[in-house]
């Protein structure tokens, strides 16, 4: 008993039980209880629910152990949260609806549904919340029990319940794609929108044995790639390349119109996510008026190929790609030049500034003759070579797709090159790098004109693809996604720019119906993101160098692990 | 000619008149001691002779050439370095990396190689943490690296500001031989010190600066004779 820390119990079960108190009074549980996961067996919102109690009883469990506790006094840590984190939602919700039954009138969504979501349809309040209470409970055991499993097999399970997780909770969209290729296909593995419980259970099983052989052959497949002559690993590296490549290519064929709709706005923002990646992540320039680039892309090629009565020129879509490209960055060096003896914090605030003043100029009466104020610019045509349109999301996908590659090509370059180290001495130490004789000016505006340039072709391809323009599409929420998706992928890595917007913008996008609860998820995202993992999913080297400095020199790991 | 010469020249901050008129001279091949109490104003007359600060009045003659509108960042290619106060190692970078900026301006890629393996021969102590973060290393590996760093762009004229502060005697002894090193390879030295003790055994000539001037300036020898340095600097009564 003497290694379990009880305030750290008694925190972390409260804190359980007050987020499934807060998920069910704001109607997240019923809301999303609609999303079946696999059918019969688990919906969205009951995983939701389970989540708080399960995590904290893996945490308190680690904790103990961590504090030299046995296996026994883990397991009754994680009882002990189990129970917690059931207060909360008893006290709150259950109780006093079934004394108060008028507390409907002030929280609204403390609905009959959700009392039979929590007490799991039994007829008796008594019956279903003990019901509730066993199983929060046993779920903060089976919580900390996973330390009991070997760390070569808990990881397969983990990832196994995740794989099962998000292609249940995707099946809608999956039964689109394969209905039209097989329709017993669908029929063998889903039931209405969820996975069918066996089958379920077989992909688990799959891919849990899957990642287990890859993780345990991947060290051997490694060294003997290594052993190969280094001709053939070229050529497997290339393959690879070509292969990936290829994938890409087919995949608005096989995911259909809605997910290349989806894939295409995700593009546009790692488009903008590696440019102002250049600033931020490489450079170290906090640069909160991003959107202006994008809204000088989309402007311009609204005017300059627009046939509306604003329209000037009706150029095609190809020769303004590049005035767009050109512009932004004769905008992103002109802005650049007052905030260059700022740092930090100011330069923050005035860049935020800058995005404010472009969206107020798009709407402004001055500039209405010009841009159409905020009426915007209307029938901007779609991108075409020759009779050839790139009408669908399905066609747009592939503009947007070259675009992510050359920006991508010329991150990687940038990153590389002597251009990348000048940034990297300018991020840690200005005055450093100028002794080092880097021209620290002439080095800060060339992150800020190469950061606007792919903000500026994302919004033009954005223009040509809505085929019209509002300055309200311009607003700071741009700017706020762009830097979050570069914060949860991991700031300064390329790959994390990717994964950050399949996150932050493929994932809502999937998640429509719940788009009232969209803010909120955000919210959350970045404050467990941010405690949990401040170097995001896929941190650089250097990143993660920086946030774990201590675990680099206490190389400690926690018995459990 | 000297290889550095600083005529009468007047630096402020804002209102505060940090050097009132100093001149100095260092000859090729020399290594010159500036010493002077807390606040005296020799960080300033580095940082001014660098171009990190702009005196207003007085000028700098490096090889000839005033130097003081240059942009501090062109010095370097010219061939002054100088490891300031307090080290200025960019702490989240390896070692490797610190050292590699320390070349930034240059392009040859060989001699870069051939310089980075004299500097781990000069500080073995280097070649072991090759990847290790400039931040977690100690005190004294920091001082080496700054140094080494510096060592890098292949300066004429290496400026040092304090680089005994804050280590232990035997490192002390260890940077100050090592400064010895790298004057007998042809790197003419500018050294800020309080310890004065050490500074006037390793240097030439020497110069003593008190509230933003210059009192005194003699050779090394004769300055440790001084009554006056005694007192105040060498703590001998
Ligand atoms: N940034 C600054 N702003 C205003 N005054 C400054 C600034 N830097 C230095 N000073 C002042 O200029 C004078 C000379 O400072 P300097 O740093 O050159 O002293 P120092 O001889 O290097 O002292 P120490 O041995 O303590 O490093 C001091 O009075 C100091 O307060
Ligand atoms: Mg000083």
């Amino acid at each position: 008993m003497k290694n379990i820390d009880w305030r750290y119990v008694l925190r972390l079960g409260l804190i359980a039980g007050v987020v499934v108190a807060y998920v069910s009074a704001i109607g997240v549980l019923v809301t999303f209880n609609s999303r079946s996961i696999v059918a019969g067996v688990l919906t969205l919102g009951q995983l939701i629910l389970y989540i708080a109690p399960l995590w904290a009883g893996y945490l308190v469990g680690k904790k103990v152990l961590a504090d030299g506790g046995s296996y026994l006094e883990s397991l009754l840590s994680g009882l002990g949260v189990g129970v917690l984190s059931m207060v909360p939602v008893l006290g709150l919700i259950i109780l006093p609806h079934a004394l108060l039954p008028n507390l409907r009138r002030i929280f609204v969504n403390i609905s009959p549904d959700l009392i039979t979501l929590l007490t799991f349809q039994q007829e008796s309040l008594l019956s279903g919340s003990l019901l509730l209470v066993g199983l929060m409970t046993a779920l903060g055991l089976v919580g900390s029990a996973t330390h009991l499993i070997p760390t070569q097999v808990r990881r397969p399970l983990a990832i196994a319940l995740l794989w099962v997780v998000l292609v249940g909770m995707f099946s809608e969209l999956l039964i689109q794609i394969l209905r039209p290729l097989n329709r017993t296909l669908v029929t063998t593995f889903f039931q209405g929108n969820a996975l069918k419980s066996n089958i379920a259970l077989a992909l688990f099983a799959i891919t849990a044995a899957l990642n287990w052989i890859v993780t345990s052959q991947r060290e051997t497949v490694k060294t003997q790639i290594k052993q190969l002559p280094s001709d053939y690993q070229k050529g497997l590296y290339i393959a690879s390349l070509v292969l990936v490549f290829i994938l890409f290519m087919l995949l608005p064929r096989v995911v259909g119109s809605f997910l290349s709709e989806v894939l295409v706005n995700v593009g546009l923002y790692i488009l903008m996510g590696l440019g102002l990646n250049i600033a931020i992540g490489l450079a170290g320039l906090l640069d909160l008026g991003y959107v202006t680039n994008f809204a000088i892309g989309a402007y311009i090629m609204g005017v300059l190929t627009s046939t509306s009565s604003l329209g000037r020129g009706q150029l095609s879509f190809w020769v303004v790609i590049p005035i767009c490209i050109v512009s932004a960055m004769i905008t992103g060096f002109l802005l650049a030049l007052p905030v260059l003896r700022m740092r930090g914090d100011y330069l923050a605030i005035t860049t935020l500034g800058f995005g404010e003043i472009i969206r107020l100029l798009a709407l402004s009466d001055w500039l209405r003759p010009l841009i159409g104020g905020a009426q915007g610019i209307v029938f901007i045509p779609k991108p075409a070579i020759f009779d050839f349109v790139f009408g669908t999301s399905s066609q747009l996908y592939y503009i947007v797709f070259f675009g992510c590659l050359l920006v991508l090509f010329v991150s990687v370059r940038l990153n590389n090159s002597r251009t990348g180290r000048q940034w990297m001495a300018l991020r840690e130490d200005e005055d450093a790098a100028k002794a080092m004789g880097i021209d620290t000016i002439q080095t800060k505006l060339l992150a800020f004109t190469l950061s606007a340039a792919s903000g500026g072709l994302a919004g033009a391809i954005f223009a040509s693809k809505l085929g019209t323009i509002f300055p309200n599409s311009f607003d700071l929420l741009v700017s706020i996604n762009v830097l979050a998706l570069i914060i949860v992928g991991g700031m300064g890595s390329i790959p994390g720019i990717m994964v950050g917007a399949l996150v932050l913008i493929g994932l809502p996008e999937l998640l429509r119906e719940f788009a009232e609860y969209r803010l909120l998820a955000y919210g959350v995202l970045l404050i467990v993101m941010m405690l949990a993992r401040p170097e995001g999913l896929i941190p650089s080297e250097i990143r993660q160098r920086e946030l774990h400095d201590e675990e680099v020199i206490s190389t400690v790991e926690n018995p459990s692990a | 000619m000297a290889l550095l010469e600083v005529n009468d020249v007047h630096t402020y901050y804002g209102n505060i008149h940090a050097l009132k008129g100093i001149s100095l001279t260092v000859e090729e091949g020399e290594v010159v001691c500036l010493i002077g109490g807390n606040g005296a104003g020799k960080t300033t007359t580095l940082r001014t002779i660098c171009g990190l600060l702009r005196p207003r009045q007085g000028s700098v003659l490096f090889r000839g050439h005033d130097i003081i509108d240059f942009p501090p960042h062109t010095l370097i290619s010219k061939g002054i370095a100088m490891v300031p106060e307090g080290r200025g190692v960019f702490a989240k970078l390896t070692v490797t990396e610190n050292l590699e900026l320390g070349a930034y301006y240059r392009q040859d890629k060989e001699g870069i190689k051939k310089d980075m393996e004299n500097v781990f021969s000069l500080f073995p102590r280097l070649r072991e943490r090759q990847k290790q973060l400039a931040g977690t290393m100690s005190g004294g590996e920091q001082q080496m690296l700054a140094m080494g760093r510096a060592l890098m762009a292949q300066p004429r004229l290496l400026l040092l500001d304090e680089p005994s502060m804050g280590l232990a005697p035997v490192l002390v002894e260890a940077i100050f031989d090592i400064i010895q090193t790298i004057n007998k390879d042809g790197v003419t030295i500018l050294l800020v010190e309080q310890n004065a003790h050490m500074a006037l055994q390793v240097g030439h000539r020497g110069y003593v600066l008190q509230t933003g001037e210059i009192v005194l300036s003699d050779t090394a020898k004769a300055l440790q004779q001084n009554a006056t340095v005694q007192k105040a600097y060498l703590g001998i009564e």
